[in-house]
């Protein structure tokens, strides 16, 4: 599925409306606002999510991660791939 | 002796995540099962403007990440839309609980303007006929429609509530349609839970267990067709269930609640709870209330639980269940709820489920509505 989100054409992810992130202060995490609910992320989630802008297609976030955190650019884009799929579940954000 | 012991500081108290604004108690709908209490905030009682903007601040400051403006019909405040500027401006989420009969794009496109983030839509059933007679408003469910609509063209996501119960539940399949048809992203459907004036007409609402079934059927089949489209939260009636909710997400844990007279509750139910003095926003900040009332700390955590609960594996998953059902079906608010198994009164739960089996066949009992008239003749 890596497939159809290189080159031309790429995926740009973004949130649907309803669905923000925020940094919390109080508890000093990052989090994101939902319907009626909201979600806790771990540190890999927000780095990606921090990157989800309605512009920035699925391989300049995953070019973003692979220069931050020096990682092969395979492994950080399955990584990506694998949570932005379970957001789209979630419906958090579109593809 | 134990009690004469010093008490050890326990962790500190997590912040609430939301604030449940009831902003008044006045609505043009008569839903016997509404969750407000049987005794009703007049207007003149209401917090003014003022204090419900110190409350949205320090709310924010707390640590609140949610605000649920709720009532009653929330749009019936003539200030509505600055409160939710007010939360906006916070960073507050907020979200509308609304029967959505008094709203009309003028009214949305402002208010999503003002930054408001969701909509919430009841709905009494997908018939109108029967919609408006359960809703006590004529055409309300027509004009329901119309706003779902209007919603959506403010660009506002919605969620389509329906509250189901034994005169509705086959009409469940409907329902689902009916969300997906007018564009929700979410739908929730929500048993009846019986406190206040959904107690009164318990006989009346309770499903037979075979309607239930149907209804989880139905449920089951619509997450599978709607998965990635659209989310249905189903809250089940724990009448029929061997383990408690975890009500409120836990006694004083997640959810701060306020009244339209400005008194902080750990829920909105907990005015039925006798020998508390609950206190007020007029008087004391949110934290204050949050952090040190006695009341907030009374079933707070795991300390008070009587036994089943307090050796229970599951006690920081259900937290004991709900206070206010304990006690209006034990007599006592700090027993372990009946809806659980392991409690010595879950046999009042079974009678209830064999009654409405019983009575399934059969009328349904005549409904008590929701008027501040009849509050008084149902006491």
């Amino acid at each position: 599925m890596t497939e159809g989100m290189t080159g031309e054409g790429a995926a740009v992810p973004a949130f649907n409306r309803g669905f923000r992130l925020r940094h919390d202060p109080v508890r000093q995490a990052w989090v994101v606002l939902a319907p009626e609910r909201l979600f806790l992320l771990d540190e890999p989630a927000v780095e990606v999510l921090k990157l989800v802008d309605g512009a920035r297609t699925v391989p300049d976030i995953v070019d973003s991660l692979a220069v931050k955190f020096d990682a092969p650019r395979e492994t950080i884009a399955a990584d990506v791939a694998a949570m932005l799929q379970d957001l789209v579940v979630k419906g958090a954000i579109r593809l | 002796m134990n009690a004469l012991l010093p008490v050890p500081p326990g962790p500190a108290i997590e912040p609430p995540l939301a604030l449940l604004a009831e902003l008044t108690h006045r609505c043009p709908l008569q839903c016997p099962y509404c969750a407000n209490p049987l005794e009703m905030e007049r207007a003149a009682n209401e917090l003014d403007t003022a204090a419900w903007l110190r409350v949205l601040d320090e709310a924010a400051a707390l640590g609140v990440l949610q605000v649920h403006f709720s009532g009653g019909e929330p749009t019936a405040r003539k200030d509505l839309l600055e409160l939710v500027r007010r939360a906006a401006a916070g960073g507050l989420y907020s979200n509308l609980i609304t029967s959505g009969v008094t709203l009309d794009p003028a009214a949305l496109a402002a208010l999503a303007e003002a930054g408001l983030d969701h909509v919430q839509l009841s709905f009494q059933d997908a018939d109108a006929t029967q919609a408006d007679r359960i809703g006590g408003y004529r055409r309300g469910h027509t004009r329901k429609l119309e706003v779902a609509r209007q919603i959506r063209d403010a660009g506002l996501p919605l969620t389509a509530n329906f509250v189901v119960h034994r005169q509705n539940l086959e009409r469940l399949p409907e329902m689902l349609a009916l969300g997906e048809e007018i564009g929700a992203s979410r739908i929730e459907i929500a048993h009846v839970q019986y406190y206040g004036w959904a107690l009164v007409n318990r006989a009346a609402l309770m499903p037979s267990r075979a309607q239930l079934e149907r209804a989880n059927e139905a449920v089951a089949e619509a997450r599978e067709r709607l998965r990635g489209r659209i989310t249905i939260d189903y809250v089940v009636p724990d009448y029929y269930a061997a383990r408690p909710k975890a009500c409120m997400g836990g006694w004083a844990r997640r959810i701060i609640n306020i009244t339209p007279a400005g008194l902080a509750l750990p829920c909105h139910a907990a005015e039925t709870l006798p020998g508390f003095q609950w206190p007020s926003v007029r008087a004391a900040s949110l934290g204050a209330i949050w952090q040190d009332d006695p009341g907030f700390n009374r079933y707070r955590g795991t300390s008070w639980m009587p036994e089943p609960c307090r050796s229970c594996d599951q006690r920081e998953v259900d937290w004991g269940g709900c206070r206010c059902q304990a006690l209006a079906m034990t007599g006592d608010a700090g027993a372990t709820d009946p809806a659980c198994a392991l409690s010595p009164h879950h046999f009042m739960m079974a009678d209830a489920v064999a009654d409405a089996d019983t009575v399934a066949e059969g009328p349904a009992p005549a409904l008590v509505y929701r008027r501040i008239r009849t509050a008084a003749l149902v006491r």
